[in-house]
């Protein structure tokens, strides 16, 4: 494609004197090759040193995955904030531009493009939805816009496609579910039946999948009970509970998330359902302060990645502590791991300006050169650190622990913690996750890492 | 089918239980839109704001109580008061300010401005309650449960979910069916939803009528929604999963029948129940089976009339 550079395509539209039928022509040309591609003045190839940059950040602000959206959201404001206090990237400051994914992946696919064309964004974040992050790829690659998809789930990404301006910043479903079948095989192997409970859409039935197809290869011949999928937003769980009391499954299995976790997890405990059956919670992180103590101990739960406000040993512990300090000093509650993972996409974003320029002799770099510094990248996250792969996709460890209570909090916490290596969990480039998982075998677990008591 | 019965008894029996229990809940949120409808002629789909709206108020009222050291079991007065005071404080103004001014307009019209109402609530929940999910399960942690015996085994029962709501659904039920039949006012309600303009003619002031009914409607959905919230998580986005079921309910039932919401709601109730049990994956698309199997059989509803039209 000609690169159209913005002295070339607006020049001939402010003519000194008269304008001439070419130049009206040229003009119209250059002001739709600007629509089409979404240039701008600053976001051109050019790599002039932009007034500032704009990230647009699409995330949930309506409908009840707002319970992750929102807090993200808040993280972002928080960090672009501070960042701009620090003098910005390169002495350029940031300006969060955010869009409701809410509405579906229509409306977000329409406001991808308006950010780009209408808003001229650097950079895009997006998003919650697993749909929004498998329809803005493509978008990525068609508007040549560096997007960061910094927390959805679906493996299939970069399973199923290869692109050059899309990267993660953090794991994918494979390893989020496959961490907690580990470490249940590891801490309680002797059981033999399990049952799923999750909710009616995409997540929730892939994860089964996920679960299901490593339990099958590493575990042989374990019953499933009961596949139960209540409808998406469904509040009341109790014939769910009821079902699964009387069929006394040895592991019960939920990624259920939001406030219908929240709900799972009360009704649960009210019917001493967590007597019965180990729990395996891999969202539960972002439930525990909302359901003070109803989380009783000995139940398996993780946090989508290898981040925690009470991490054991993160690389930086003034860093967690500062950033769980402002952010509960703002908000009024501890952060939650979508707020940790849009700590990893603004981290990631700097870094990679960093990288680009430093690549360019300290020039500002263009939208491709900007994108290319992502692959590969290594970046620090609020514990550890998050390298973006070949594909695209990100390696992070995965945090997985067993509930417990303390008197120091009025919720349940994590305690016999294991962080899995993001190389032993993340399906390989090139294939397909349920196919590698199929190849898993048990001696996978001799090699796990040991578990880090949780300390006051 | 007597073996499987006698294999499956008392499974069947634990669904029919929690049947139960959820068609109570149900009922409680259509029994106010139909009763709306009857009167007003109107498909109002803020009502599933008003479920919310009431399920947040009373939470908060729970909380607020709890926070100052009061006893405990006011969690139960407090959600009455919240459903009365959202019934009260919203629904006057919605009827006089609003559906009063579409009464005259296409039906389309009418349901379009309720839907508008309903996306405005919704921002107002937002504002008020923010996007975390709020809970205040007092009512249902001081009952306790109820252990149900289960062969050798015993499966323990929320007491709240047990005995309060389809007491509360059955109070309500019987009730209101009183209060249409022997009461003074409720024979004008009936009177104005059987014939308006009859009603008028007769001097039933129709106007008034419509403003106690509607105000009785929005108090039933926070009611609904008030009863609901110690068993689930609120957050946004509750009232529009409400409103669906109801309108199956209410579809069902046949539009302004109050006994035969009940009777709508238990066959939904029990429906779901049982798919959880047998086939859970028609789970979420069995109350949707009822409501189409019967309009196929019955246009208007298992307990509507059909109306003459005029040609």
């Amino acid at each position: 494609m000609q690169k159209v550079t913005p002295g070339a395509a607006l020049a001939p539209a402010v003519p000194s004197s008269t304008i001439s039928r070419r130049g009206a022509l040229q003009a119209a040309l250059g002001i739709g090759s600007l629509a089409l591609t979404g240039r701008s003045a600053s976001a051109q190839g050019a790599g002039q040193k932009p007034a500032e940059i704009k990230v647009g950040i699409a995330t949930f602000l309506s409908g009840s995955s707002s319970v992750f959206g929102v807090p993200g959201k808040q993280a972002a404001e928080l960090l672009f904030d501070q960042l701009n206090e620090q003098g910005g990237i390169a002495g350029v400051k940031l300006r969060p531009i955010f869009i409701d994914e809410g509405p579906g992946v229509d409306h977000f696919t329409g406001e991808y493009r308006r950010l780009v064309q209408s808003e001229n964004v650097q950079l895009i974040f997006a998003g919650i939805s697993s749909a929004d992050c498998l329809a803005c790829a493509p978008l990525s690659e068609e508007m040549k816009r560096p997007t960061i998809l910094w927390d959805c789930g679906t493996q299939r990404v970069f399973e199923e496609g290869k692109y050059s301006y899309a990267y993660r910043t953090q794991a994918n479903a494979t390893p989020e579910v496959l961490a907690p079948l580990l470490y249940l095989l590891k801490s309680k192997p002797d059981f033999r039946s399990v049952a799923v409970m999750n909710q009616d859409y995409a997540w929730g039935r892939d994860s089964w999948d996920i679960f299901r197809t490593g339990l099958n290869a590493l575990k042989p011949g374990v019953r499933v009970a009961a596949e139960l999928f209540p409808r998406f937003g469904a509040t009341d769980f109790s014939t769910e509970v009821t079902r699964l009391l009387a069929l006394r499954p040895d592991v019960i299995f939920s990624t259920t998330w939001g406030g219908e976790l929240d709900a799972f997890i009360r009704q649960s405990a009210d019917r001493k359902l967590f007597e019965r059956s180990t729990f395996v919670i891999p969202l539960a992180e972002s439930s525990l302060e909302r359901v003070g103590k109803a989380l009783p101990a000995g139940h398996i739960i993780g946090a989508r990645g290898d981040h925690w406000f009470l991490h054991p040993s993160p690389r930086d512990p003034a860093l967690l502590a500062k950033f769980t300090e402002d952010y509960r000093k703002r908000f009024n509650v501890y952060p939650i791991y979508s707020t940790h993972h849009m700590f990893q996409a603004v981290s990631a974003m700097k870094a990679a300006y960093e990288k680009a320029m430093a690549a360019k002799g300290g020039a500002w770099p263009n939208d491709a050169e900007l994108a290319a510094a992502f692959r590969g990248l290594t970046f620090p996250s609020l514990t550890s650190s998050v390298t973006i792969r070949e594909d695209g996709q990100g390696l992070e460890n995965q945090l997985i622990g067993t509930s417990m209570h303390t008197d120091k909090y009025n919720f349940a916490v994590m305690t016999d913690m294991m962080s899995f290596p993001a190389e032993m969990i993340t399906t390989p480039v090139g294939q397909k996750s349920i196919d590698w998982l199929k190849t898993l075998k048990p001696d996978m677990l001799d090699k796990l890492p040991a578990t880090v008591p949780y300390k006051p | 089918m007597g073996a499987w019965f006698s294999e499956n008894g008392l499974l069947v029996g634990l669904a029919a239980l929690d049947g139960l229990s959820y068609a109570a809940a149900v009922f409680m949120v259509a029994v106010g839109l139909n009763l709306v409808f009857g009167v007003l002629r109107v498909l109002n789909i803020a009502h599933g704001s008003l479920y919310a709206i009431g399920g947040y108020s009373a939470a908060s009222l729970g909380l607020f109580l709890s926070s100052r050291g009061l006893p405990e079991f006011l969690a139960y007065p407090a959600l009455v008061v919240a459903a009365a005071l959202v019934g009260a404080l919203l629904g006057p103004p919605i009827e006089r300010l609003l559906l009063r001014r579409m009464q005259d307009h296409e039906p389309v019209l009418q349901l379009l401005v309720t839907f508008a109402l309903f996306m405005i609530l919704e921002d107002l929940q937002k504002l008020l309650w923010g996007v975390q999910p709020v809970v205040s399960d007092a009512p249902v942690r001081l009952l306790g449960t109820v252990d149900i015996p289960f062969g050798a085994d015993v499966i323990p029962f929320n007491a709240y979910q047990l005995y309060v709501l389809p007491g509360i659904a059955l109070a309500t039920l019987v009730g209101l069916a009183w209060f249409l039949r022997k009461t003074l006012a409720g024979r004008m309600i009936v009177a104005v939803t059987t014939d308006r303009e009859a009603a008028r003619a007769m001097g039933i002031d129709a106007a008034k009528v419509t403003l106690l009914t509607f105000t009785a409607g929005a108090a039933l959905a926070a009611l609904g929604g008030a009863l609901a919230s110690p068993t689930v998580s609120l957050v946004p986005g509750v009232g529009a999963q409400t409103i669906v079921l109801s309108f199956a309910v209410v579809a069902t039932a046949g539009l302004g029948q109050i006994e035969g919401a009940a009777i709508a709601a238990l066959l939904i109730g029990l429906g779901r129940s049982f798919a959880v049990y047998l086939e859970p994956e028609l789970e979420v698309v069995i109350p949707y089976v009822i409501m189409l199997a019967v309009l196929l059989v019955r246009p208007q509803g298992l307990f509507g009339v059909a109306e003459t039209r005029r040609i």
